[in-house]
């Protein structure tokens, strides 16, 4: 968790500085740090406050970034979907990309029971805080902190080796491989769509080799990667 | 944008971010989900995380990388070989930082 919280405040700090140097002034980069909660979507909307498009084009777009979060809530709904409407709503909230991964990773049977929920808080408190921590200081030191540091590789270097810890096994690589090829094959679609297309399409070859694999009955089955 | 208008940009990318993030755990009743796509489900977050790191590191300014002096292919390869050799992400990050930065302020790339 220290390397992936080592990330995810590079990535904080990048947004910081980021709000705060497309001309937003800072109780505005406070505040929406604070409350709208998502790096990509808040980056992808930024220059599009700036230059003063239309708010309903500002909020298609951040919409269309997050459009992996409506995957993964179909993920999320048989661990809390038992749970009263309030709960599902702060469940889904405070859920970013990297607790889903590790939750995943950690609850690969998708039934509720007891430990998940401390593991669940647990885990999006330390997102949560490292999160804003970093993204506050960002918008506090925007002026003094220098772009070319490469800061935001930081984050990628994170994401990196996350996914090197969900390569567990052929299709996982398979899947990994076409979805990094879709993502950069659709790079030119607008609002980051090309996350999308690549989600769809190792989805679409994921299930393919599934039942690849399931009519193959010699093959042993897939182990799961035990990492902490 | 006038100040208002920020703000309620502000108010509705928060409401943005709940609906997506909780999607179909809203309804009351749980949505048929086909079994197939419950199933592909488990490559999901590993194809958005790949589809978000691809690009930032083979590509610039939307096109695929045309000169080998880029530092952040030699950073992502380094941060793979440590990931490969010790399986940690802070290992991951370290050395592929330090592998960016001497390459960046070292080489001048």
């Amino acid at each position: 968790m220290v390397g992936i919280a080592l990330g995810i405040g590079a990535w904080g700090l990048v947004t910081g500085v980021a709000m705060v140097k497309s001309g937003m002034p800072w109780p505005a980069a406070v505040l929406m740090s604070l409350l709208v909660f998502a790096g990509s979507a808040q980056l992808a909307s930024l220059p599009l406050i700036a230059t003063g498009a239309p708010i309903w084009v500002v909020w298609a777009t951040a919409a269309c970034v997050n459009l992996r979060f409506v995957i993964f809530s179909a993920g999320w709904r048989p661990y809390f979907g038992h749970l009263p409407v309030r709960q599902r709503l702060l469940h889904g909230y405070f859920s970013g990309d990297l607790n889903y991964v590790m939750f995943m990773r950690r609850f690969p049977e998708p039934k509720p029971s007891p430990e998940q929920g401390p593991y669940y808080w647990g885990s999006v408190a330390v997102n949560w805080c490292t999160w804003q921590v970093l993204s506050l200081i960002g918008i506090a030191l925007a002026d003094r902190i220098p772009t070319e540091w490469g800061l935001g590789f930081a984050g990628t270097l994170a994401l990196l080796g996350l996914t090197g810890s969900l390569l567990s096994d052929k299709a996982t690589w398979i899947a990994a491989g076409v979805a990094a090829c879709a993502a950069v094959a659709a790079y030119a679609l607008p609002l980051k769509l090309n996350i999308v297309v690549a989600i769809a399409a190792a989805l679409a070859i994921g299930i393919v080799l599934d039942h690849l694999k399931a009519s193959m009955p010699a093959l042993p089955p897939a182990k799961a990667n035990d990492l902490t | 944008m006038e100040t208002w208008e920020v703000l309620v940009a502000i108010v509705g990318l928060t409401v943005i971010t709940v609906v997506t993030r909780s999607f179909f755990m809203i309804p009351h009743r749980e949505l048929p989900i086909p079994v197939w796509l419950r199933e592909a489900l488990r490559y999901a977050p590993l194809a958005a995380l790949v589809a978000v790191v691809a690009p930032e590191v083979i590509m610039s300014n939307g096109h695929l990388i045309d000169t080998w002096q880029d530092a952040r292919p030699y950073a992502a390869l380094a941060g793979a070989a440590w990931f490969w050799w010790r399986r940690g992400i802070l290992g991951t990050i370290v050395c592929g930082t330090a592998v960016l930065l001497a390459l960046k302020f070292g080489l001048g790339w």
